[in-house]
């Protein structure tokens, strides 16, 4: 395994900011009452939170192709498996 | 074989601890796979006496033994302990922990340690989950898929049970997490993957489903827990739950479970076939990469479960449709094992013969799995006997019957012993009938409309449930002689040669049993798992 080269605090402290503001934006979005379109925003913000989080702060960003394959492989499958519940919900 | 002076086997290295400690405590893979067999095997033994009870019960109309509140309890635990303590874990934990190292050529799995805490883990949790048996309000009532809304409800111990199938949960993931890790990281030099053998690519592809649907599970019954104890509301209606929800996120885990309890099965079978029809694997990497397809495939088809609950017709007949789907990879499987049959050189002795049991019972469980898979037909099936017959079939006579031909193939490399292969034959007899007569009369039953979970019948349903009793003493007979035919074998020690049936994976180029780090020399690998080796060793019979 490769030596952890890790990130400057700055780069860390702005990944966290983005995260506070994502945050931010998914409670302002949760109250405009988009119906349908408000799970989907939320699952999208959620995405890209997690996304960072695994990317910067859990190192993905300097890790072997391998582990991020491993990882694109969980993300379909939770995926596949979040698009089939809520297409039976929506055709209900 | 081996060469000069044996090393000394697993079995006799004195190490830090002695006595049952040098077992519990041992991070030896193969001393942990022995405590899984163990230990397994007694659930497995509990399981059996519950189905048993079940059958008395049911071999005349209206009370028999039990009332009918311990009737719903005897098919829960029964359901439990067969599908999380044996079947689930079964293989891929005894012969997985066992021969996984050893066919690729590795001293230990990769992290030992996590190995043993596994079997721990495993350990608590079943212990938790019996538990529920004595305390409290009584066993648990549900059925062991746990549907609300009546598992909310049910006074009965669900908490605790639950709980045990949360915490048995665990094992699973650590162990998926270890075989992947050892598959990626140990493999001897020159053992490609495409070199590995069919039950590593099994056993690869089932660690990924164990991985990646687990957590699925824990968090579902995690729901449940809090939805009992808190009244969440998340599955109630008047509170703006969805009951349906709760069975959706149970199938999201428990259908890619039933490729964990299957697929290693098929990976024992595409060994033994090999050796026994003394010819290569035909369509090695067909099979190996169907393996894969399997698993993917398999989180694509929960919904068949849910047929009759109430989920939208457009879900319906998609997840029928891709239900068929599972068809082609398995087709691949059998269509290639049979191919390899085929002019083979075949000697049918006891792994063998338990390997054409599993193909043919296997079958049977697959051809009415189309029943149950066919949008149309499962309406009239579902929750009938025709569903307990069915994945008897599968479960039993497919995974079980792999588990049996496991020990057979295997036992000789374990405990370095033979058995009395005269005794096995006649132990097959009985287990081949009484399964047969134990499981078909319930497909009958099924499609006359006998509801499954009922501890009583109308007496047209009478002569059936005779035979079907009937059957299950026939093959408990056998499952006995069974195991009665390897015990002896413990008093007899007719010492077994490292390679007693000519198989060419790398478990078989070890002495019998394995010395502490399996090999006295890393092997090193120049040719496919099941291609003859270029210079005849004793024993190789190519
Ligand atoms: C001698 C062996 C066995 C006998 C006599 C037996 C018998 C039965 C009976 C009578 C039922 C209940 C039917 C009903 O009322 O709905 C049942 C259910 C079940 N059995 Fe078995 N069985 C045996 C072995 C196995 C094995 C080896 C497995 C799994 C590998 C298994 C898994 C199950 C499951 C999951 C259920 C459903 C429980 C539920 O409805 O919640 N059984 N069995
Ligand atoms: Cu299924």
């Amino acid at each position: 395994m490769k030596e952890q080269q890790s990130l400057s605090y700055g780069s860390y402290v702005l990944v966290w900011l983005a995260l506070v503001v994502l945050t931010s934006v998914t409670v302002t979005i949760a109250g405009m009452h988009l119906g349908a379109l408000s799970i989907a925003t939320a699952i999208f913000i959620a995405l890209i939170k997690g996304s960072l989080v695994v990317y910067y702060f859990m190192n993905l960003k300097n890790e072997d192709v391998m582990f991020r394959v491993m990882l694109l492989v969980a993300l379909v499958t939770l995926t596949v498996i979040m698009v089939f519940t809520f297409f039976d919900i929506s055709f209900r | 074989m081996s060469n000069t002076a044996d090393p000394v086997s697993y079995l006799d290295y004195q190490g830090r601890h002695k006595g049952i400690l040098g077992w519990i405590l041992s991070t030896d893979h193969k001393r942990i796979g022995i405590l899984y067999m163990i230990s397994m095997l007694s659930f497995f033994g509990v399981g059996v006496i519950l189905g048993l009870l079940m059958r008395i019960e049911l071999l005349m109309p209206g009370m028999t033994i039990v009332t009918p509140r311990v009737y719903n309890s005897l098919f829960t635990l029964h359901g439990m302990i067969m599908i999380f303590l044996f079947i689930i874990p079964g293989l891929p934990a005894v012969f997985g922990n066992f021969f996984l190292p050893l066919q690729i050529g590795a001293e230990d799995v990769a992290f030992p340690r996590l190995n043993l805490a596994s079997w721990w883990i495993y350990m608590l949790g079943a212990a938790v989950a019996l538990t529920s048996l004595f305390v409290g309000g009584g066993a648990p009532d549900t059925g062991w898929t746990f549907y609300v809304p009546y598992s909310v409800r049910s006074g009965t111990n669900v908490t605790l049970a639950v709980t045990g199938a949360f915490i048995l949960g665990f094992s699973s993931i650590l162990t998926g997490i270890n075989f992947i890790t050892t598959i990626h990281r140990l493999r001897a030099p020159g053992m490609s993957f495409t070199r590995m053998p069919l039950f590593v690519w099994t056993l690869y592809s089932t660690a990924w489903i164990q991985i990646l649907a687990t957590p699925v599970l824990a968090i579902t019954l995690l729901l449940v827990i809090a939805e009992r104890t808190l009244g969440l509301g998340l599955f109630d209606p008047a509170k703006g739950g969805d009951p349906i929800l709760y069975q959706h996120l149970f199938w999201i885990y428990s259908h890619p479970a039933v490729y964990i309890m299957i697929l290693p099965g098929m990976g024992v079978v595409s060994e033994i076939i090999p050796t026994f029809a003394r010819k290569d694997i035909f369509g090695y990497k067909a099979i190996a990469i169907s393996s894969l397809l399997i698993a993917f495939v398999g989180y694509l088809v929960w919904g068949h479960h849910m047929f009759t609950s109430g989920i939208s017709d457009t879900a319906r007949w998609i997840f029928s449709l891709l239900t068929f789907l599972v068809a082609i990879p398995s087709g691949i499987k059998i269509f290639n094992w049979v191919a390899t049959l085929y002019k083979g050189s075949i000697d049918l002795r006891p792994p063998f013969l338990f390997t054409l049991t599993f193909i043919f019972l296997f079958s049977i469980g697959g051809l009415t799995g189309l029943v149950t898979g066919a949008l149309a037909t499962d309406v009239h099936v579902h929750d009938t006997y025709f569903v307990v017959g069915h994945f008897h079939y599968v479960m039993f006579g497919g995974t079980g019957m792999a588990f049996l031909a496991a020990l057979l193939y295997w036992w000789p490399k374990m405990f370095g012993i033979m058995y009395n292969e005269k005794w096995i034959w006649r132990s097959w007899a009985f287990i081949f009938v009484g399964f047969n007569m134990l499981y078909f009369p319930m497909l009958i039953q099924g499609w006359m409309g006998h509801p499954r979970r009922y501890y009583d019948y109308v007496p047209r349903f009478h002569a059936t449930h005779i035979v079907a009793t009937v059957g299950s003493w026939v093959l408990v007979t056998g499952l006995l002689i069974f195991a009665i035919t390897l015990f002896r074998s413990f008093k007899s020690r007719v010492p077994a040669p490292s390679n007693p049936w000519g198989g060419r994976t790398l478990e078989w180029t070890t002495t019998s049993p394995p010395p502490l780090l399996n090999f006295t020399q890393i092997p090193t690998v120049t040719r496919g798992p099941y291609e003859p080796a270029p210079t005849p060793t004793g024993g190789e019979t190519s």
